[in-house]
């Protein structure tokens, strides 16, 4: 087990309104995410627990992305990491803030 | 005076010995291993006949079984090491010398006996490759082969299975070799004849049916969202911008996928009639949903695939069926198809390194090839043009003559950028090197060379490489779609954002589409169960795939 925190300021807050979501699973290859609006507009928090060793590297590489993407100012979003590949973590984290912005 | 004849000789010398443990041309399963020390010599070229999915198992456990002291030193010929009977017989120095194409259910066994020196290896083929040199330098001296059933006279049914058959019958019968098919039930009469009797000296009737391998059933239950974003990538980027109707699939998750977003994505983008619809394939149940959906116009088979037989005898307009109404499949027929005849060859691959060169050999494990170096190779001999073709060949041509230039098939990589356990696909240097350094193999066993492939696509977008017109420009194209694999991680930001802005790099977003798009309800079947619904029943799954 491995636990992540990283911490970006947006540039803008994340639209809609709805508090919170989750999303995905925890499982081999997959991962749960949930989503809560809970910090300051410009603020994203992301917690990540994984159950695979020494990625932290590209975690960070992975989330960095994510939040230049999305843009998710508002949001603590919490990781549940069964060994997904990058990929699916990049998809599950635009799934999540979809979810968010309805 | 010099003698003409002393092969011909050597062969009824060993046929008169076989005699003895059979009646007529038959031979009882529980004489296998008497019949082959008796007709096998020292040093033999033996074709154990295991092909991609038929097995000659009781012949091969026969062969397991011969007396070291007596049979030793064969140089096994053979497409596919499948059985472990087919590795035994290095283990025990009933063989020494291997030439083969294919390894997949022994390639880890496999690579442990080449760094054990129990194996002297000549070379992974490709299977056209493999065939030729049956007729050149490779020609054996007994094969051992497997049928359906046969007559008394030894007339040959080999079932839908024909697969490697024909060609190696024709290079033993025809240069004073022998041959020995194993079928699991003799009969009056065949329901037709795939070999000749005259072809074949003795037949054995098994103690059970031929082993299948069912190699190629995906079960879209385990398609991910990943595969479908790189499938519909592969079919808007490259199926449609090519207008792709000849071609051949690969056997991984990635070419399934795409299968099945045929009737549904590929749909609704108008694309019916205009791409897939002559393939060069074995009968991938996932391909179904097309073919009932009236993508398909025809196929032609390498092999058969385990619980298709019904479907194909009622599709004889899609499949090439015999006078009984099953398939006719011919292995070293659809590969020359696949090389010839299809404009694209998409597939996926283990390892890929910064010019695009490829392997499905690792430091563990041993595949082998198959088909893949033969059909996604660009053939120089070709000498017909098609649209795809054409298109391919202007994007790859820069300088000469334009009245000169001839076309480039499609070879394209279908990869994620991690694979199983997290292990990058994209590297710095093949497995492959490393495996032919310590086992002082003079060739490297790489699939397919970076010259070759024109396009490589990940779920972080497509390569062309056809459109690069440097080193430089073909590592970043690859570091471009690399995704967060080190190598990914490794681009030049600048390059590559100039590569995307010359379309040698697109992402799903430059073609219009979304990851989150991506989902498993645009698979058209969901599940086997689905696959067996859209057959109306005509598909019947082997047991391992029944989960209902």
């Amino acid at each position: 087990m491995e636990s992540l925190t990283f911490r970006h300021t947006t540039q803008k807050a994340l639209p809609g309104t709805k508090r919170e979501a989750i999303i995905g699973v925890v499982a081999s290859g997959n991962l749960e995410v949930l989503l809560e609006r809970v910090l300051a507009p410009d603020a994203c928090e992301i917690a990540i627990e994984t159950a695979i060793n020494g990625y932290g590297d590209v975690w960070e590489a992975v989330v960095a992305d994510f939040v230049a993407r999305a843009q998710p100012g508002g949001l603590r979003i919490s990781v549940n990491d069964g060994g997904a590949r990058p990929d699916t973590v990049s998809l599950r984290l635009l799934q999540g803030v979809r979810l968010m912005e309805d | 005076m010099v003698a003409w004849r002393n092969e011909r000789a050597a062969r009824d010398a060993r046929l008169e010995a076989g005699r003895a443990f059979a009646d007529g041309k038959v031979v009882a399963a529980g004489s296998v291993t008497d019949l082959l020390e008796a007709v096998l010599r020292p040093g033999d070229r033996v074709c154990l006949e295991g092909d991609n999915q038929k097995q000659a198992d009781c012949l091969a456990r026969g062969l397991a079984a011969c007396d070291p002291a007596r049979i030793h030193d064969l140089h096994m010929v053979q497409s596919g090491i499948v059985l472990p009977e087919h590795l035994d017989v290095f283990e025990t120095g009933v063989a020494r010398r291997l030439d083969y194409s294919y390894s997949g259910p022994q390639g880890a066994r496999i690579a442990r006996m080449l760094y054990g020196g129990q194996i002297a290896l000549g070379a992974v083929h490709t299977y056209l490759e493999l065939f030729a040199r049956y007729f050149v330098d490779l020609t054996p001296h007994v094969a051992l082969i497997a049928g359906v059933s046969a007559d008394r006279d030894g007339n040959l049914y080999t079932g839908p299975n024909t697969e490697d058959t024909p060609t190696v019958v024709e290079a033993t019968h025809f240069k004073n070799g022998l041959v020995i098919a194993q079928v699991n039930e003799i009969v009056e009469r065949v329901p037709r004849v795939d070999i000749p009797g005259d072809r074949i000296d003795f037949v054995v009737e098994a103690d059970r049916p031929f082993y299948v391998e069912p190699l190629f059933t995906r079960d879209p239950a385990a398609m991910t969202e990943t595969q479908i974003l790189i499938a519909m990538m592969a079919i808007k980027g490259i199926y449609a911008e090519y207008g792709v109707r000849r071609l051949n699939h690969g056997i991984g998750f990635g070419t399934a996928a795409i299968e099945l977003l045929l009737p549904t994505y590929g749909e609704r983008l108008g694309l019916k009639g205009q791409i897939a619809t002559h393939w060069a394939l074995n009968p991938h149940p996932t391909l179904i949903p097309a073919i009932e959906s009236g993508w398909v116009t025809q196929v032609h088979c390498f092999g058969s695939e385990v619980g298709m037989d019904r479907y194909i005898r009622e599709r004889p307009d899609v499949f090439f069926t015999g006078s009984d109404g099953s398939l006719r499949s011919n292995r070293a027929f659809c590969q020359t198809a696949g090389l010839y005849a299809c404009d694209m060859f998409i597939g996926a691959t283990l390892q890929i390194d910064l010019m695009g060169h490829s392997s499905t050999v690792t430091q563990s494990r041993v595949a082998g090839f198959g088909g893949a170096p033969n059909m996604g190779s660009d053939p120089h001999g070709r000498r017909h043009p098609s649209e795809t073709w054409m298109k391919a060949g202007r994007e790859a041509q820069i300088v000469g003559d334009p009245a000169l230039m001839r076309g480039r098939k499609l070879v394209v990589q279908l990869v994620e950028t991690f694979g199983e356990g997290l292990v990058p696909t994209f590297v710095e240097r093949l497995d492959a090197m490393e495996l032919a350094r310590k086992t002082g193999l003079e060739l490297a066993p790489v699939m397919i060379y970076a010259d070759d492939v024109t396009h490589i696509v990940t779920e972080e977008g497509i390569a062309n490489l056809l459109l690069c017109r440097d080193a430089d420009e073909r590592e970043q194209a690859i570091r471009g779609i690399a995704g967060y694999t080190e190598i990914g991680r490794g681009r030049d930001r600048a390059k590559v954002e100039a590569l995307r802005a010359r379309g040698v790099i697109r992402r799903p977003e430059d073609l219009g589409i979304s990851p989150l798009d991506a989902d498993r309800s645009l698979l058209a079947a969901r599940s086997i169960k689905d696959l067996v619904h859209w057959s109306g029943g005509l598909y019947e799954p082997p047991a391992k795939f029944r989960n209902w």
